[in-house]
C-alpha cells in the first residue's frame, strides 16, 4: 500500500515537471509528444495562419529554398512537388499552397543524415502560390512558387 | 486500408535516393458522393516515419492534400549499400502500412 503511494507520487511528480517545462515554454507539447498530428496547423485556413501554427511565422524570403513544380499543372489532383533546401542545417521542409481549402499540405522533418530535400506530389483546388517554409538553425525560411491549374484537384 | 507500399533505395555516391510509393485514396473530405450529395469522410494518410538501421530518418505530417497513392522521395547523407530502409505509415483512421527495402 505505502508502495503503491510512493509509485503515485514519483509519477505525478513526474508529470508536474513536464507541466511546469511546457508552462514555462521549455518544451513544445509537440517535442513531448512527437507523433501528435499538428491539427492546428493542419484546419487552419491561411497560409499565415498556418504557419504561426508550425512556429514558422516571419520566415525570411530565402533564395536558397528551390521548389520544383511545373508553371502549368493540367491536373490539379496531383502536382509533382520538389523541394530542396540549401540552407545549411536544414531540418524541415514545410510545403503550403495558399488556395486550398487548408493550405498545409505536409510537414517533413529529418535527422540523421537526412538531407534538405523532398519529393512529393499534392492536391491544389486553383492556380495558387506554392510556399515552401524552412526551418534551419532555429530559424525559418520561406519561398514561393506559382502554379497555373487548368483542373482543380479537390473539391468534387 | 489498401495494402501496399513500394520503396526503392538508390545509392549515388555517399547519398541514398529512396522514393516510395503509397497505396491510398487520401481522401480530402472535401468530395461529395454523387449519388448520395453526403460528404465522402476524408480518410488520409497523416503520419510518416522513415528509419536507416532503425534509426528515424524522415518524420513526416501530412494533411488531406498530398495526392492520392502519395509518392514520397527523400535523400539520406551517409548511407551505404545494404542499409535497410523501413517506412511506416498511418492514416487518420488508425490503418497502418509499412514497406522495406536495402539500398543499393
Amino acid at each position: 500500500m505505502n508502495q503503491l503511494r510512493r509509485t503515485f507520487l514519483k509519477s505525478t511528480g513526474a508529470a508536474g515537471t513536464v507541466a511546469v517545462a511546457i508552462a514555462a515554454g521549455l518544451l513544445r507539447p509537440g517535442q513531448v509528444l512527437a507523433a501528435e498530428w499538428n491539427k492546428v496547423a493542419f484546419d487552419a485556413t491561411t497560409t499565415a495562419d498556418a504557419m504561426k501554427g508550425l512556429n514558422v511565422a516571419g520566415a525570411a524570403e530565402s533564395k536558397d529554398i528551390l521548389i520544383k513544380a511545373p508553371d502549368i499543372a493540367e491536373n490539379g489532383a496531383v502536382v509533382p512537388v520538389e523541394v530542396t533546401s540549401k540552407i545549411p542545417g536544414t531540418t524541415s521542409i514545410m510545403i503550403f499552397v495558399d488556395k486550398n481549402q487548408n493550405p498545409l499540405i505536409a510537414d517533413f522533418e529529418f535527422s540523421n543524415g537526412a538531407e534538405g530535400y523532398v519529393s512529393t506530389r499534392i492536391k491544389m483546388a486553383n492556380t495558387s502560390h506554392v510556399r515552401v517554409a524552412v526551418k534551419a538553425g532555429g530559424k525559418a525560411y520561406t519561398a514561393t512558387k506559382e502554379v497555373k491549374v487548368t483542373i482543380g484537384g479537390c473539391g468534387g | 486500408m489498401a495494402e501496399g507500399m513500394k520503396i526503392r533505395a538508390t545509392l549515388q555516391g555517399d547519398v541514398a535516393d529512396v522514393k516510395a510509393l503509397m497505396n491510398h485514396i487520401m481522401e480530402t473530405g472535401l468530395r461529395k458522393d454523387a449519388k448520395t450529395g453526403q460528404l465522402i469522410p476524408a480518410h488520409f494518410i497523416n503520419h510518416v516515419v522513415a528509419t536507416l538501421n532503425g534509426k528515424t530518418v524522415l518524420e513526416a505530417q501530412w494533411g488531406a492534400a498530398v495526392a492520392k497513392n502519395p509518392f514520397l522521395g527523400f535523400k539520406i547523407k551517409g548511407a551505404k549499400a545494404g542499409d535497410k530502409i523501413v517506412i511506416n505509415a498511418a492514416d487518420n483512421h488508425g490503418g497502418k502500412m509499412s514497406g522495406e527495402a536495402v539500398i543499393a
